[in-house]
């Protein structure tokens, strides 16, 4: 069944509509799958079709509800635009909104609400388009003890447990755990393009999930990922020093030791370059995908083979 | 007057970005006055521009007081400003949410950490801000309310309005937050104009800076006396929502007195023509802001007005 949550009217002949549609099967608990807060994140929308794809195939399975919430930015989506276009507004520093407040506000609001009261929220979020991750967990230490267990359902390749950042006050995430919806934020990909596997990969974390959660009636015939969980320490941040167009010497996803090349830094008019170093050991999580570079424009993180805390 | 490059950027292609200060005076690290973070805010940069023309007069008038410095930055982010964007070239990102920056981070990280090292200790801070909401608004200035603000040197600057604002998340990442944690007491001054250059509305700024910085002794300028301001909460101010979208049109100006129930506007269909709706005062005061775009969404801050 398909429901609008919230709608607001623009300026000539249009309404804003955030949609959601409902899966229902059985008594059991209710989880919410949201995805396309900022617009050029386009990864989520092939892992929630496939989602409700199979549950409608296999509805019977299903014990409880199922909201799917494809596009909480849905101007953004038609518009390549991350942010509210017209606002220079990212999405995910308005909530919980306020009903009285501005459209923006009156929009995150009127979200924050519907989902409320979900045994979990899955926030699907791709990379930018100046990276590439691999399917992650990201937790913040204050919710780690409530979180952690679940995102060990999620068949993702790990968890990043980090320090809270006041100004992540105002994501969904942050809103919705802190009223006590237990609220998971996957990253994964790359911006404005769709990894099939990776969709699919997050298929069966969300199956497994309902499984796990009662809500799904038959064992999923395949072996769940288990995540390695780390905490800030162990991930080191490589960003570049030199401005120019970068170029990867090295695979996603793979090992790199500590002083090894991750890839180098071209200047097109000297034919020049520098080498970016691995700043530790360890697996190479994210890495730059968008060439052209700036001093400072993050390279890699690398999750460290060293237990640190 | 001595002119440096605060902080310097390369780029792959472009040449590098030298964000220039002005220094006036010597000594004591007086006060530190910021213009445009984002590309769009010209007529801040111009502000800032012309207080440096006023702070050289002064200089060689010999009226910048002994052992008084004073620094002024007009502009950190003309890379976006002469390319058009509003925000940083490749990311997007604002530079003044990236406050108090850091060294080894992402680019406007890095930039706001080298700005920032140069503009802190001092004991004042000026930032000339811009709006978030397109609109036209009464010339005021805003501190953010911390342990360490004292709000009454507001009343300084002797413009009609002087706010409070009670920090929200997002706001702890700006440039006058910042300041605040780092014990400079940091004003942020808001003048009509963004895009365009207003020549009258820059004066009142650039008067209210002078002002200010006369009143706390640091230079000594003739500028003619300013309102007698008031301290008002940001969030007691009435905020006037719109029913409906459409075409919008204000039947009264910024600065107006208003009365209780007092249609403020009208929103039309902008297809027929047809009135839609009214929007109305819910108590009376004076008119602060008003939004100065014909198209209007359901939900837009139409007008905001002040108890007086
Ligand atoms: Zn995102």
């Amino acid at each position: 069944m398909i429901q609008t949550v919230a709608e607001n009217e623009l300026s000539v002949n249009e309404k804003l509509k955030i949609r959601k549609n409902t899966y229902q099967n059985g008594k059991g608990k209710r989880i919410s799958i949201v995805t396309g807060t900022h617009g050029d994140e386009l990864e989520g929308q092939f892992a929630v079709w496939l989602v409700g794809d199979y549950i409608k195939k296999n509805i019977g399975c299903l014990n409880g509800t199922v909201d799917i919430y494809p596009a909480l930015n849905p101007l953004g989506i038609d518009s390549i635009t991350r942010g509210i276009p017209g606002f220079d507004l990212d999405m995910n520093r308005v909530f919980p909104g306020f009903s009285e407040g501005t459209m923006a506000e009156c929009v995150c609001n009127a979200i924050v609400e519907d989902i409320k009261g979900s045994e979990v929220c899955v926030d699907i979020h791709a990379s930018n388009i100046y990276l590439r991750e691999l399917p992650q967990i990201r937790i913040s230490r204050d919710t780690a003890e409530s979180l952690v267990p679940l995102a060990k359902m999620m068949n993702i390749d790990f968890v990043w447990v980090h320090e809270s950042a006041t100004v992540l006050r105002s994501t969904l995430a942050h809103s919705l755990n802190s009223i006590g919806t237990k609220t998971l934020v996957v990253e994964l990909g790359v911006g404005m393009r769709i990894n099939k596997d990776l969709g699919y990969q997050l298929l069966n974390g969300i199956i497994n999930l309902l499984y796990e959660l009662g809500m799904w009636s038959e064992k999923p015939d395949f072996e769940v990922r288990q995540p390695i969980v780390s905490f800030d320490g162990a991930v080191g941040f490589v960003n570049s020093d030199a401005s120019g167009v970068f170029v990867s010497d090295v695979e996603f996803g793979s090992e790199v030791e500590k002083g090894d090349v991750i890839g180098r830094v071209l200047n097109p008019l000297t034919a020049e370059s520098e080498p970016v170093k691995a700043v530790c050991s360890g697996l190479l999580f994210t890495l730059r995908e968008y060439p052209v570079v700036y001093g400072g424009s993050l390279i890699a993180r690398i999750l460290s083979r060293e237990e640190e805390n | 007057m001595k002119k440096q490059i605060i902080y310097s950027l390369k780029s792959p292609y472009r040449e590098n970005l030298d964000v220039i200060g002005f220094t006036f005076g010597s000594g004591e690290k007086s006060a530190c006055i910021v213009g445009s973070t984002r590309g769009n805010e010209v007529q801040q940069m111009y502000i800032c521009s012309q207080v440096v023309h006023a702070l050289k007069k002064l200089e060689r008038q010999g009226e910048i007081t002994e052992g008084r410095s004073i620094m002024v930055v007009p502009c950190i982010n003309y890379y976006s400003m002469n390319i058009g964007k509003r925000f940083w070239t490749m990311d997007n990102t604002d530079i003044n949410r990236m406050f108090p920056g850091y060294e080894f981070g992402e680019t406007t990280q890095r930039i706001a950490d080298g700005v920032f090292r140069q503009v802190q200790g001092f004991k004042f801070g000026i930032q000339l801000a811009s709006f978030y909401q397109s609109g036209d608004f009464l010339p005021h200035v805003k501190m953010m309310k911390t342990e360490f603000s004292q709000p009454e040197k507001m009343l300084e600057f002797g413009l009609p309005y002087a706010l409070t604002r009670k920090p929200r998340p997002y706001d702890t990442t700006t440039l006058n937050y910042n300041w605040q944690i780092w014990e400079t007491q940091a004003f942020s001054v808001y003048s009509y104009g963004t895009e365009t250059v207003d020549e009258k509305a820059s004066q009142v700024s650039v008067d209210a800076i002078l002002r200010f910085l006369s009143a706390e002794g640091i230079v000594r300028a003739n500028v003619k006396p300013g309102y007698v301001s008031r301290i008002i909460e940001e969030n007691t101010m009435q905020q006037v929502h719109t029913e409906h979208g459409g075409i919008f049109k204000t039947l009264v100006k910024i600065g107006d007195t208003v009365y209780e129930g007092q249609v403020l506007g009208e929103v039309y269909n902008p297809l027929d023509g047809e009135k839609i709706c009214e929007v109305k005062a819910d108590k009376c005061g004076t008119v602060f802001f008003i939004y100065n775009k014909p198209l209007i969404m359901q939900n837009s801050v139409a007008y905001k007005i002040v108890d007086f």
